[in-house]
């Protein structure tokens, strides 16, 4: 657990004169939301364990625009998108892999039409690739048998049809993967997306995270795992409004796996 | 004198469908005073989109008990639609079941007729009593009462009609038949109108005729008049499904669209070696829009603005918003009833102005959609997923937030204060880009 992480940033490969298979894009919360620096190192001890050569851009990431886009502020979308593909594009980056779907989307889809084209992949297709490739390998470890249920990311999700390799990867674990009454394309959203994750809900009678968190709940799962650090943070949230935080857990599908390989 | 009643089915046939086509001429200048935008790419998938989504009603029956129903009523007004071609044909040339000589084959189609128009009499009630025994939640909205609400019903009460018309002059025609009547040579089966002949026992031939063509007029007359009430209803949905599968958005539904507009001036921005006090080259001016997203229908690309006439309110989009399931006020059914009515109202607005649109102080923004609407929106693309139909409430959605914060600078504080963050910092939260990587060696 305690042993060092290695983390190259692109500078140093540039300077080394070599390029990395794969650009590891850690995304704001990644980078400073404490809950979601554990999934960046858990994804990290998984990279390092596979010997993959990825590098991060480190000070030189800045935020992919998705909150402002959503939002609706279009110019520091643009802003922000053009000064990242700079930065990508003079270090020739090919493949990208992150664990936040939203930076997923915003690089896969919107960056193309601004002059960024890249092989982006979310990090448990990534993750999946490893697997196939005989480069990672899974066991069940202390989550065998134990009853796991997904929460579909919008951004990953519907947004872009990715339901099943964060799906595969739980079943590796040997666990017994239940499905919520609402899930894959018809998947509740966990209330953060477009840019909610920044501002208070509208009066309503509820909040979308405990409404989520419900559904969840229903399936008696002693794990809700999600694929998204904002997912993450409203499952959490509802979980502890249920005062559930003793006896359900809410992991990334990245954490479930370095988690059982003992990483 | 014995041309009279062709004469006036060909009148009824030209007013019906003059007035119709007088509408729909109406509907395509409303749906163009959309901006333009290209979605002619990829035609094969579109054709293909069309057909399993239109044609196939692929989506309807992703919720069973509602999408069967519905399979029965739309092949039932397809098929039945054959009869109505004969309906035609006889009333033009004054014959009577021309298709008759058809034999076997007329048979078959008469009686699957009959069939399918006793199952679209059971969905019908079906879909009344889900309407108003069962009082489904998605039908019982805030945006519902009133005229939605009653559109709804009346649309049932016209295919209640028409098919009871339609199994009328079928039983008489049968029982005339039966009896020998002149002009009433056998053809057809009558499965389902056979039940109905002790109704007509014992009335004599010419009482029979009677209520034959009676029955007979009003279905002709009654499908004429429902075809041109498609219009002032939702049910415009049964012609514009088609169009608006064909043009719905082939794109991952994550992908928004960047807006050309910006990417000028952000180019321009970015680069050293423009001259930020150059004078605009001739015709920049134009060049630019006259706003950045949409505060009203004409902001709105042609899409929207179909997708809005197209929309039968079936709410399925609202039942699966986050928002509302929460008790916010959105509910993307009625971001499409808003945008649909306030074109309604813009288009009116022309038509009594000698063809130009004149200001009226009311746009959709504020006067239809409220702030709040538009900032509960998670952007989670399940309406989208949800519409059977391929609308995508969610475009016009962000296009209106992008007109409150681009052109008013009117987003809730809290955005305002992540977007400056991002701004500043490079993260929606106020953290120095230059610990990006303090993780790296965090314990």
């Amino acid at each position: 657990m305690s042993e060092l992480l290695k983390v190259p940033t692109m500078a140093e490969f540039m300077a080394a004169g070599k390029q990395p298979e794969v650009l590891f894009w850690v995304g704001c919360a990644g980078s400073f939301d404490d809950r979601a620096k554990k999934i960046t190192k858990a994804f990290v001890k998984l990279l390092n364990k596979a010997n993959v050569d990825f590098a991060v851009l480190g000070t030189e990431e800045s935020c992919t625009g998705d909150p402002a886009k959503r939002a609706g502020n279009e110019f520091l979308f643009q802003m922000q998108a053009v000064t990242n593909i700079e930065v990508m594009n003079a270090y020739e980056i090919k493949t990208i892999v992150t664990t936040c779907p939203h930076c997923f989307n915003t690089i896969k889809n919107e960056y193309p039409g601004l002059g960024g084209d890249y092989r982006v992949m979310h990090h448990t297709q990534f993750l999946k690739s490893l697997l196939a490739d005989g480069r990672l390998s899974i066991e069940g470890g202390q989550y065998k048998g134990k009853r796991i249920t997904f929460h579909d990311p919008c951004y990953l999700g519907r947004a872009n049809n990715v339901y099943e390799a964060p799906r595969d990867l739980i079943k590796k674990l040997d666990a017994e993967l239940v499905e919520m009454k609402s899930c894959k394309s018809r998947g509740l959203c966990c209330g953060a997306g477009g840019a909610q994750m920044f501002k208070d809900a509208e009066p309503g009678n509820k909040e979308v995270n405990i409404e989520r968190t419900e559904q969840a709940l229903e399936t008696k799962p002693e794990i809700i795992a999600a694929g998204c650090p904002f997912c993450n943070t409203m499952m959490t949230d509802g979980v502890k409004n249920k005062e559930k935080e003793g006896q359900i857990a809410v992991m990334d599908v990245a954490e479930l796996i370095a988690n059982a390989k003992d990483l | 004198m014995e041309y009279i009643p062709q004469i006036l089915f060909a009148i009824a046939l030209i007013v019906g469908i003059g007035y119709f086509a007088r509408n729909v001429k109406k509907l395509t200048r409303n749906i163009n005073l959309g901006r333009d935008v290209d979605a002619n790419d990829n035609k094969s998938q579109r054709w293909k989109n069309m057909t399993m989504i239109a044609l196939g009603q692929s989506k309807m029956v992703k919720r069973p008990i509602a999408g069967i129903l519905h399979v029965i009523v739309y092949v039932g007004f397809v098929i039945i639609n054959i009869e109505v071609l004969e309906i035609i044909i006889d009333g033009l040339t004054g014959n009577h079941r021309i298709f008759a000589p058809a034999g076997t084959i007329y048979d078959v189609l008469i009686a699957s007729f009959e069939v399918l128009a006793f199952l679209v009499l059971v969905a019908v009630i079906a879909f009344w009593i889900r309407r108003n025994v069962i009082k489904l939640k998605r039908f019982l909205s805030a945006e519902m009462k009133g005229w939605p609400k009653n559109d709804g019903n009346i649309i049932l009460y016209f295919e209640v009609v028409l098919m009871g018309l339609f199994l009328t002059m079928n039983a008489t025609d049968y029982q005339l038949q039966l009896n020998g009547a002149t002009g009433y040579t056998e053809a057809g089966l009558f499965p389902v109108s056979q039940f109905l002949l002790p109704l007509f026992d014992g009335l004599s031939n010419s009482t029979l005729i009677i209520v034959e063509r009676t029955a007979w007029w009003l279905h002709i007359l009654g499908i004429l008049i429902f075809l041109n009430y498609l219009y002032f209803s939702k049910h415009l949905h049964i012609l514009l499904a088609f169009p608006n599968t064909y043009y719905g958005k082939l794109k991952p539904k994550g992908q928004f669209d960047n807006l050309e507009a910006v990417t000028k001036e952000v180019k321009m921005m970015m680069d050293p070696n423009v001259d930020p006090f150059a004078a605009p080259p001739e015709g920049a001016e134009t060049a630019m829009p006259a706003k950045f997203g949409a505060s009203d229908v004409q902001d709105l690309s042609w899409l929207n603005l179909m997708n809005a006439y197209s929309c039968t309110e079936c709410g399925r989009c609202t039942s699966e918003c986050p928002a509302n399931q929460t008790g916010k006020k959105l509910s993307p059914r009625k971001i499409m009833m808003d945008t649909r009515d306030r074109l309604e109202e813009v288009g009116k607005n022309i038509d009594s102005n000698k063809g130009e649109f004149k200001d009226d102080g009311k746009q959709l923004i504020g006067d239809y959609i409220s702030h709040e609407e538009l900032w509960a929106c998670t952007s989670c693309n399940a309406c989208v997923e949800a519409c059977p139909i391929s609308i995508d409430p969610l475009d016009i959605i962000v296009q209106m937030r992008q007109y409150l914060v681009m052109e008013q600078s009117a987003a809730p504080m809290e955005l305002n204060n992540m977007m400056t963050n991002i701004e500043n910092n490079g993260a929606p939260w106020p953290y120095n880009q230059m610990d990006r990587l303090n993780w790296k060696n965090e314990a």
